[in-house]
Order: structure tokens, then sequence, then C-alpha cells
């Protein structure tokens, strides 16, 4: 069993490492909640249908909107929450 | 006809209906099987099998001899004697001889086993470390020094010897100015110095080290210090001449042998020969007997102490070879089963009456050769007291049961062997007097014996505990006991992969702390890198990278610079082989400011030799990943090639072959430098020089502009055409291959070809001698097809046709070859009608006279015939009667190779038109089919499919309802080939032509095929499978698939995967609403292996028909809802299976309510453990997530992810993580809102815009 779990352990080292966003049995709030912000920013900078869409909305030029999304990519839900463990 | 077949299959199918019986659900039951061939029910059909396997003979014998071994006196003699050549059959293992022994060092070569010649240094200092290195450590510095002594040592020695040769010359010379007799006197005396000397050296034992690189050797350079494809194979080496042992074949064991055996038996027996010791047994096949001279002496002279004892292993710690280990083992179970049996018990074995017990005759004198006793007197122990002892005998037999380690378990096995490592282990001392550094030692010493011979389950484990320990342990203690076990020279292949495979582990978590152990490590693991089995040599390599990526570059080179000139060659050899690793690992830039240095050492050639190896070796092993560095590498040998040394500007010419070849076809601009030196180079040299710059060159051409090409190649002509006439082998493999290469190249004119090369090419190459060796033989081929492609067919054909005639078979064979290729690669447009017939009679004549029957005679033919085509048809008449000719032969092979010949040119006679004569080949062919040899069955039903594909089932002679009744039985033949081409045949009449068929016999055939289920061969598998397809589609599918149901209950699972796959392609072919019906009828009854057949076959029907289940869906999901909730793993892991199929086929069309009701019962089982059910669960939420689409899918994931249970939340995560993967865009769209707090925002506000 032990070694099944070393290597499922593995495998989700190597699965993170490919995909960022991917998330595992001890992924808090905060971080699910950056990845997908970051998702979101990235899917709407990515289409550029929605991003003409919300700045039409927010009547900001094409290029500033996508330079704030890029902005906020950095901190999209603030400073990280203290770790318990 | 066909409404014949109707009526057929409507009475079939009304008998069958009257024989139905209500009381059961399955439709199989009522199958009407021909009962002489099946019997009459089912059930019954194993009666008669035993239904265990037989279990009688060994075991039994076994048995019995364990019962009796308390009381001896129960088995007649008689028996015992019956039962000793019954079991000697497991004592002996006839293969024994035949099979190459395990042991690696049986099967290297005597380069090879230099590697023990080598010795585990001592720990080097750790120059990175701030911990002080212990005392025995030693410094770079003054490895160096000792280099530089061993170096002096070495020369000194030559010197000496050079000395001793001359003053011996002189001599001789002073005594040839002396009469004759004195000189006859001289030569008497010089031949017994010799002798003695011999016998000195015999004596002395202890193999010395040789200096094979010394110039005083003359030219014995091994084959490794050459490139590969200049080191002659085939050479005899000298090791061959050198007097053995007598080798004499080892005879087979007869252990009541009572007469003495002869003179000429093993070596065992006899009285030890002082030449056994000094002989080093090389070249041939070694016995295990004169393996270590040493050992055989050690015991055959003065046995010391213990050896005589009957338990001379357990624990008694005197060291013994492993040889004399063997001998022991055998010695002592040959006398347990030769042991006198004393009068009483004889007695109880006679029987009482009748008999008369005689006086032995007063001259019979018992015989008592010591020589026929290993040990027949053991020499009193010394602690035991002088004195006869009777020994206690051992009556059980317990030969080779691997004893109960303490602390280790039950091994696999246990050898003598094991014990020189392993004795502590025995000696059960107390664990709480011993210190912690022996604690130590003994926790490895047992997680390696459980490693080496521990069952598969105890490797592993142990194999995690000592990776996971490897720091606890510290580098010291582990590598002081791995590394003398790889060195061990009983060591096998097995060991040796899990002793590496245990150092690659250590060394990940070890990194740094191995440095001090880089170089112990290096001995033992280089010679991997010349081992002849390409899996040692990977994993040499994968150690070697990863001990340079812990110990770092530094290190690495600090601690094989001194070996870089070593006086061994072989450790130069390796050296650099390593060094070329080190640099595929760390990078050839780190490395080349090393290289640079060394290649231009002013000190010994041999460090220029090695570094330019180096860089041979790297473009060997990295291949085009040189060409970022090629300049570089280019400049640091360059003057290699006018070095001083004849051996640097060999290697260098080859190394620059090898970046050459490595390069191609780019970086011609590196190679500017070299070009003047080798192309002057090729007017200086000969012989080997010569050779390797003619390599080099050839490399280096084809990288060039046309116009160089053309230039280059000119100059180079000259010498190679010089060299067409040389003797020498490896001189000529060269050239030819450098004409390969030459006229490969573009700006080489085809005119020029003709005029300058091909005359001489022809004149000095195609000659019978040239054929028998291989090399020669393939490499001239090569380039004659080459010199084709530039110069066209007809001018090669031309040349070499007559010699299709030529008396020499190896040569008739070496042309067709030629002929064969050139023609399968430019055709025969150009070649004209005087050629063709000269072409036609040649290759007719040499496939008459072939007395060897060899495909490449048959390929020749063939090609030849296809590519002529039509131009054939006049020949045809003339080949056929040959073919009906040999069709007839004695031999089987010629047979074979006739019928062969159809299948090839059956194509080609229907071009032509010959459908007669094609008719009259089926026929005899058919006339044959009672063919014994089951090869040339094979090939007589290929034959025959051949010409039935070609003229059609309605124009075949014999007809085809003639033909499948003879085919039916020889479905039956277990040989694979028959097998294959039968059923290929039988398959393509049922595809093409079944209305010439009845139904009857088709399912007959159908009966026949369900044991090619089992049929070992994939092909004929698959083929089977297709068959039945076509079987169902020719007689409509009930009695094809009531055959099919009934077969799902047998045992076997490989024959059942195999009938549902039939089953599924029946239902593809015949539509899957003929099928269904019956198979969810046949999901009824209450048996596992046929409900799970039905769910098989519904997972590959859906997998098969795609789309079109679409129609069917709504049909099983009720099976399925039953499936996913069944108590058994299987049923549902296979009903996951089928929901993805079904999920996948359907996507898009409709199906989605479907599928969300079998989604609510496939989710449940996510929280499988067993691996193939939750990978087939997982597989169905994949597809079932692409049918349904993500945001179904997230919604279900959601529930989870958050779960205080950790096993919940695992498994939720892993789905989500697929899902994230998969629709990581669409996602967004579907994630839940969460609520911010006071420290974060988690809202995505951009999504609430609204315009």
């Amino acid at each position: 069993m032990s070694s099944a779990a070393m290597n499922v352990n593995a495998q989700l080292e190597h699965l993170q490492s490919k995909h960022v966003g991917t998330g595992h049995a001890d992924t808090n709030k905060f971080e699910w909640a950056v990845n997908q912000h970051r998702d979101t920013y990235a899917s709407l900078i990515g289409h550029n249908t929605m991003l003409a869409y919300s700045a039409v909305a927010e009547n900001e030029s094409l290029g500033r909107k996508k330079f704030e999304m890029m902005e906020k990519m950095l901190q999209p839900c603030g400073l990280p929450v203290p770790k318990d463990d | 006809m066909a409404d014949d077949l109707d009526a057929q299959i409507r009475a079939a199918q009304a008998a069958r209906k009257k024989e139905k019986s209500a009381d059961k659900a399955s439709l199989v039951g009522q199958v009407s099987f021909d009962t002489d061939l099946y019997g009459e029910k089912g059930a019954a059909k194993f009666e008669g099998y035993s239904t265990s396997l037989p279990m009688n003979d060994d075991e039994e014998d076994a048995a019995t001899f364990g019962s009796q071994t308390k009381k001896l006196s129960s088995y007649t003699a008689p028996k015992q004697i019956l039962e000793e050549m019954a079991s000697m059959d497991d004592g002996v293992d006839p293969m024994a001889d035949i099979r190459p022994s395990r042991k690696i060092s049986d099967r290297e070569s005597e380069y090879h086993a230099r590697r023990l010649n080598r010795q585990l240094s001592p720990e080097r200092v750790d120059a990175f470390s701030d911990q002080a290195a212990s005392t025995s450590a030693r410094s770079y510095a003054e490895v160096m020094r000792e280099a530089e002594l061993d170096r002096e040592h070495a020369d000194l020695q030559r010197k000496l010897q050079e000395k001793q040769k001359e003053d011996e010359a002189r001599r001789k010379e002073m005594e040839q100015s002396g009469d004759l007799q004195a000189q006859a006197q001289a030569q008497a005396k010089a031949a017994v110095e010799k002798a003695k000397a011999a016998a000195a050296a015999a004596a002395s034992g202890a193999p010395k080290k040789r200096r094979w690189d010394q110039a005083g050797e003359g030219e014995k350079k091994s084959e490794w210090e050459e490139d590969d494809s200049i080191s002659s194979a085939g050479k005899s080496s000298k090791w061959d001449e050198t007097p053995k042992a007598d080798a004499v074949p080892p005879r087979k064991r007869n252990r009541w042998d009572e007469t003495p055996v002869d003179a000429v038996s093993s070596a065992w027996d006899a009285t030890p020969k002082a030449s056994d010791g000094g002989v080093t047994p090389g070249g041939g096949k070694r016995s295990r007997w004169d393996e270590t001279p040493v050992g055989v002496n050690q015991y055959a002279a003065t046995p010391i102490g213990n050896l005589g004892l009957m338990t001379p292993v357990g624990g008694s710690g005197v060291p013994m070879t492993p040889e004399a280990v063997n001998a022991m083992r055998w010695e002592k179970e040959i006398d347990y089963r030769n042991r006198y049996l004393p009068d009483e018990e004889l007695d109880t074995m006679f029987p009482t009456e009748g008999y008369k017990i005689l006086e032995p005759p007063v001259t019979y004198v018992p015989i008592r050769t010591p020589a026929r006793k290993l040990m027949a007197t053991p020499t009193p122990m010394a602690g035991q007291g002088a004195g006869f002892m009777m020994q206690e005998e051992d009556r059980n037999q317990s030969y080779d049961v691997p004893p109960e380690i303490p602390g280790v378990g039950g091994l696999q096995f246990f050898k003598p062997e094991d014990m020189q490592h392993f004795g502590k282990l025995l000696d059960e001392k107390d664990e709480l007097e011993l210190s912690v550094e022996e604690l130590k030692e003994r926790k490895i010493m047992r997680l390696l014996l459980k490693i080496k011979n521990g069952t598969p389950p105890m490797r592993k484990t142990a194999l995690r505990q000592i990776t996971d320990k490897a720091r606890d342990f510290g580098a010291g203690p582990l590598f002081n006991q791995i590394l003398p076990l790889l060195m061990s020279p009983t060591l096998e292949d097995q060991e040796r992969h899990l002793l590496v495979k245990v150092i690659d582990r250590i060394l990940y978590k070890l990194d740094d702390l191995v440095r001090p152990y880089v170089h112990k490590i290096l001995v033992v693991i280089e010679p991997l890198l010349i081992d002849e089995d390409y899996y040692a040599r990977v994993e040499g390599r994968e150690i070697i990278s990863n001990l340079s990526k812990a110990a770092g570059l530094a290190t690495m080179i600090a601690t094989m610079r001194p070996d870089i000139d070593h006086v061994d060659e072989y450790v130069r050899n390796t050296t650099a082989r390593a060094f070329s690793v080190v640099a595929s690992a760390l990078g050839i830039p780190s490395l080349l400011p090393f290289l640079k240095a060394v290649c231009r050492s002013k000190k010994s050639w041999q460090a220029r030799h090695t570094g330019i190896k180096i860089v041979q070796q790297i473009a060997i092993l990295l291949g085009c990943a040189v060409l970022p560095h090629l300049k570089s590498l280019v400049d640091a040998i360059a003057h290699g090639l006018e070095d001083e040394q004849q051996k640097v500007r060999t290697i260098t010419a080859l190394a620059i072959a090898a970046l050459a070849e490595a390069a191609a076809p780019y970086g011609i601009e590196s190679f500017d430098i070299v070009l003047r030196p080798l192309w002057a180079g090729i007017k200086k040299h000969r012989g080997k020089g010569l050779a390797a710059f003619l390599k080099a060159i050839g490399y280096i051409i084809p990288l060039m502009d046309a116009e160089y090409a053309n230039y280059y190649t000119k100059e180079v002509m000259i010498i190679l055409i010089r060299e067409f006439q040389s003797p020498d082998e490896e001189m000529k493999k060269i050239v030819l291959k450098v004409v390969k290469q030459c006229s490969a190249t573009d700006g080489v004119e085809p005119q020029y070809i003709k005029e300058e090369i091909l005359p001489e090419f022809f004149k000095h190459f195609w000659v019978r001698r040239m054929a028998l060796d291989r090399r020669n033989y393939k490499q001239l081929v090569e380039t004659t097809v080459e010199l084709a492609q530039r110069v066209g067919v007809a001018e090669i054909v031309s040349k070499i046709v007559e010699d299709l005639k030529d008396e020499s078979e190896p040569y008739r064979k070496m042309v067709m070859e030629t002929i064969d290729k050139v023609v399968s690669q430019l055709g025969t447009a150009d070649i004209d009608n005087r050629l063709e017939v000269t072409l036609i009679d040649g290759v007719l004549y040499s496939f008459q006279e072939q007395t060897v029957e060899d495909v490449v005679m048959l390929n020749g033919f063939g090609t030849v015939v296809n590519s002529l085509g039509l131009r054939v048809k006049p020949y045809l008449q003339q080949i056929c009667s040959t073919i009906l000719w040999r069709l007839n032969n004695k031999s089987a092979k010629v047979r074979q190779q006739a019928a062969d010949l159809i299948s090839r040119i059956a194509i080609v006679m229907k071009t032509c038109g010959e459908e007669k004569l094609m008719g009259q080949l089926g026929v005899v062919l058919y006339e044959y089919l009672g063919e014994e040899y089951p090869e040339v069955l094979g090939s007589i039903l290929r034959g025959l499919k051949s010409i039935v594909n070609v003229i059609g089932m309605g124009n075949m002679t014999p007809p085809i309802k003639d033909l499948l009744p003879r085919l039916t039985p020889i479905l039956k033949n277990r040989h694979e080939k028959v097998q294959e081409n039968c059923i290929d045949l039988v398959g393509r009449i049922a595809d093409r032509g079944a209305e010439f068929v009845s139904a009857r016999e088709w399912m007959r055939i159908c009966f026949e095929l369900l044991d090619m289920l089992k049929a070992h061969k994939k092909g004929i598998r698959r083929a089977t499978v297709n068959t039945f397809g076509y079987i169902a589609k020719a007689i409509g599918p009930q009695d094809v698939l009531a055959t099919l149901l009934n077969n799902l209950k047998v045992q076997e699972r490989q024959n059942r995967v195999c009938t549902t796959v039939a089953i599924a392609i029946v239902a593809e072919t015949c539509s899957p609403f003929t099928v269904l019906p019956a198979l969810m009828n046949e999901y009824r009854v209450p048996e596992l292996n046929v409900q799970n057949g039905v769910l098989k076959s519904l997972s590959f029907l859906f997998e098969y028909i795609g789309e079109m289940g679409k129609d069917y869906i709504y049909a099983v999901t009720p099976l399925l809802e039953d499936a996913l909730m069944d108590r058994d793993l299987v049923h549902r892991q296979t009903a996951c299976t089928t929901v993805k199929h079904m999920a996948l086929g359907v996507l898009g069309l409709g199906c989605e309510d479907a599928l969300l009701h079998l989604l609510n019962h496939v989710w449940p089982n996510i929280f499988e453990t067993s691996p193939h059910v939750i990978n087939a669960v997982m597989e169905a939420v994949d597809g079932l997530r692409v049918a349904l689409g993500p945001a179904t899918l997230t919604h279900y994931v959601l529930q989870g992810l958050f779960h205080p249970a950790r096993r919940v939340r695992e498994i939720y995560w892993k789905i989500y993580n697929n899902l994230y993967i998969s629709a990581q865009d669409a996602m967004v769209a579907y994630y839940p809102r969460i609520e911010n707090d006071v420290r974060n925002i988690y809202e995505r506000y951009e999504l609430d815009l609204v315009v």
C-alpha cells in the first residue's frame, strides 16, 4: 500500500508541475480560489469577445482591461492565508 | 443454391425450436452440436479427464523418497536403482552442457575478465566536504603519484624483459657459431628452462597484471581498442593457441560407475596436473573445473582442515573458492547417494529364502584408488584432536534447501558462495553484545541478502528500506558491502542487475556523500559499459550518469584523471567510455576545457589517446547532440592526426569518423581544419592507419557540397582503387564502405563511376572468396546496390548475371541477393531482351541448383519475376514445370520452397493471363494437402490462398465446395504456420465465397474455430475472430452466436475474451439488433463468467459500433444498471468500461438523460481501491464528462472537494484534476461563487458584468 501511495504522490507531483491549477486533498480554499481567479482572467484575456464585453461594460480600452487583468493575476485574492500546520 | 441454403437454415432452426425445453433461460443450452465431436452435454464434456494438473512423476517420487527416509530397509535394491534412474533426470540437467551458464564470468572474454584485475581502491578525500577525511582516504596527489609509480614500474619491467630478450638473442648468436651438437644441447636447455619458467609461473599462481599496451608486446591489441567496425571479430585470438587444460567434453555423470574412470575423464577425479594451474583458460568454453586454477590446487594438494567434513558450509568460516565449494557440494551428494549398504540393510532388503550368501573369493581386493575420491581422507580439524572420527550420516535429503537465516526469513536460494559475504549473519551472536557499527553492518547485510536472493515482495520491501535509510547507514558501510558483491567471480546477471539497481537507488539519496567512493563505484560499474548485453550497458550508463550528477564534475574529473594514462589498456578504454557518459550527463561544454587539455597532454601519449577516444565515444553516445559543440570537439582533437604516435593518429581518424557520422548531414564547416591532414595522411599511411583515415574520409565526404565532394572523391579514389587489391579483410570492408559513401554523393558523376571505378571494382571484389565471409558479403552487396543506384540496373546486372551460373553456391547466392536488391529498388525497365533471357535463365538455374534451400534464392526469384511482370509470360510454362517438379521432391524444404514460390508469383501469373496454369497449380496444391510436414503444409495453404485471391472464388479449381471440407480437419492442426494460413484461407472463402458451401459445413467450421481462439499468436486469434464475423454474415448470426455464447462458459480466460470479441464482431457485421436480444438474455444465466462475458461483449460492441449505439443505449441501460449495482467487482468494472465506450459513442446525439442515469450508478464506485476497477471507473467518468460536459461533472465533484474525510477528498480531487486538465477553460463558468471574507476577496466580479 505504502509503495502505491508513494507512486501516487510522485504522479501527483508530476501532474502539479505540468498543470499548476490542479489540486490535492490538502488544497485549501484560498489556493483553490487563486487558481480559479487566474484561470478566469486567463480565459477572459484569451477570448477576445469576452475581453471586448468587459471593456464595453467598464468603458475602458481593450489594452487597459487586458493589462489590468494581467496585473490582477499576481495576487487575485489578496495576501495568502497563513497555514495552520 | 441460395434457396437451398435458406431452406437448410430454416430446417435447422425449426429443429432447434422443437428441442427447446422451457425451463432454461439460456439460448445456448439448446444448440445442436455435432455430438460425435462434442459429446452429449456440456457438463459431461470433461468427463474422463483429470480435472487437476497432473502431479505424478517427480512429486510422487519425492513423496515416496521422503517417507522412506526413516525406515531405509523397506525398499528393495532394484527399486532403488530404478528410482535413481528416474531421478537422474532431475539431478543432471540434460541441457546443462548446451545452455549457456548464467554466470557472467563464464561468458565473458578474456578482455572482459580483466575487470577482475582491478582493485577497489581505498576511499578518496572529498575536497568539498568540511569534515576531516578518514585516515585511510587518499588525496588526488597521492593517487596521481601512485599512478606514476605504477607506470614506472611497468616501464621498468618492460625494459627488463627487453634486455633479457636481447641477452637471449646474443647468446643464441654465440651458440650458433659453435658446433651443431652444442647448439642442440643449448636448445634443449632453453626448452627446459622455458618449461621451468612456465611451471614456476604456474606455481606462483597469482594472475599477473599483463601489460598489453607496451610496445614490446607488438601489435597484440585487444579488439576494444579499435572501433567496432575495424576490429575483426573472426580473427582467431592468440588465446586459441594456448594449450588448455585438456578440453574434454564434460561427461555425463554416471553414479554407479564401478570401474575407475579412464584417463580422459574430467579433471576433478584425476590427480591434479601441474599444468592445470599454469594455464589461464581462455578462448574456448571453460568447464567450471578449471576456472580459478588456484582453487583447484588448493583442495587437491593438501586439503585444509574443514574441507573433508560432511557439512562444510555451515558457518565454518574457512574461505573457500566458489569452485571448491561447488566441488564439495557435489562430492557430498555423490557420496551420499553411493554410500555403502551395510550387511544388515542388505539382509533386510533381500528375500530370506531361496538365496545363499557367498563368501567373496580370496583373490578379491576392494578397489581403493584414492584418485577416485576427491577427499577420501579428511585431514582432521585442528580443534578436534587427531584420530579418525566416524561421521554421523545425514539421512535427511536436504540438499539444496536454503537455510533459514535469522532475521531474513525464507529465501529463494542460498548459494554456498553467498556464505563468504553473508556468513556473519549465521553466527548467531547476541545482538545486544554488538556495537552500533556491527549492528548496522548486519542490517545492511540482511537487506542486501533479501534483495539478492529473496522473493520479489521481499526484494521490494528490502529495496525500499535500504533506499529510505541510505543516509542513516552512510555511504561507507553500504558501498563496502555492495561493491565486493559485484566483484564476486560467481556473480550472475540477475544478481548484478539487482545490485546495480540498489546502487542506483541509494545514489539519489546519498547525493554528495558518495564522493569518496566514486572511484570504487566506477571500478565495478565501468565493466558494464563494455558488456555484450545491451541492457547491462544501458544500466551502466545510467549509474555513471547519476553518479556524476551526485558527485559533480570536479570530483568525477579528479577521480578519473589518474586512470586516463593508466598502464592497462582495459582501464583506459573503460575510463574513456565512462567519461563520455559523464559528458552526456553534465553536458559537453563543461567537460570541454578538460578534454582539450588531455588531448594535448605532453606527458604521455596514452593520455592523448584516451582523451581522443573520449571524444569518439561522446560522438557515438550522443549522436546528433554533438552538433552544437562539433567545432570545438574537432578542434580539440585535430592535432592528433599528426601525432608522433601511430596509435594516436589512428584513434584520431576514428574519432573524426565518429563525429562526422554523428553530425551527418550537417557540420562540414567544422571539419575544414582536418581535411588537409586527412587527405595528406592517406598518402603517408599504410595498413591500419590508412584504414582509419579512409574511414574518416568516407564519413566526411557525404557532408560536402556536390562539387567539393566530386573533387575530394577523385582525390581519394586513386588510393581506394589501389587498395582494392589489398589482401587485408579489414581494409576491404572499409574500402567498400568508403566507395559506397563516395558514390552516394551527388557530385560524383555516373560516367566517372562507370569508367574509373566499376572495372576495377568488379575485378577485385566480385570474386568467389568475398562470398565466404559474412561481413564482406553484406558490405559488398550494399556497395554494389549503391553503385547501381548511380549507374543503373542494366550496367550492374549485366556484369554479374553470368555469375548466377557460377559453380560456387555461396557466390551464386551473393549474386542473387544483389540482383534481388537492385531490381526491387530500381525495377527492370532498362533491362533489354537479351539480358532478360540471360537473367531468367540464370535465376532458374541457380534456383534449381541450390543445395541449401535458402530464402535468398526464393526472394530473388520472386522479385525478378514480379518486376518483369508481363515480360515473364514466355517463361511461365518453364517456371511452372520447375515448381511442379519440385513440389514432388523428396526433401521437405524443396517442396516448401516451391509452394512459397507459387504464392510469390501468383499475381504475375494472373497479369500474364495464365489462369489455366494457375488452375493446374491449384489442383496440384490441393492434392498435396495431405502433406505431413507442418512447415510445408503451411506454405501449400499459403500458395492456395494466393491462387484463390487472384483468380476468384468462382473460377477456382478445385471448386470451393471441394476445397473447404478438406480444410476443416486441417484447422485442428496445432502448428502455428498451418493454423495461420488455414484460417486466412477459410476466412477468405467465408468472406468472398460463402455461398459455395453449405451452412452445416460452416457451423462445423465454427466449432473448429473456437479452439483457435486459444492460439498464442495474435494474428491467428484476430483472423479467427474476423472469420466468425464472415460466417455469421453468410449463414445468419443466430447459430454462430449460440455457439459463441455457449463458449462463454469455458474456464480459460483468453478463450472467453476472444469469444466476447467475436460476439462483438458478429454484432457489428450483422447489426446489433440481431445479436443484442440473445446477448442480453444470456445475462440472466446466474453464472459469473457468462455475465461478465456478456458485459465484455457489450463493451466491445459499443466500442465497435460507435454512434450506432444511440439506438441501443436505452435497451441496455437496465442491464447496465444491474451490473453497476452488482456485488461482484468485475461486473462493475466491465460495466464501467461499457459505459465509457457508450458515452464516447453517443456524444452529442441526445442521449444525455440515459447517460446521466448511468453516471448516477457509476459515481458510487469512485471509492473502489482495486486498481483495475478504479481505472475503469475513472475512465467511465471521463467518458461521461466528454458526453455530458464539464458542468454536470463539476456539480458532482464539488460535493466532496472539502469533505472532512481525507480518503474522500483524495479521490474527489483526483477527479477534479482530470476535469481541470481536460476542460480548464470551460470550468471558469462553473466554479461556485465564494463569498469574500475579512482578509481576502474571493468573488470574481468580472463575471458579474452586464451590459
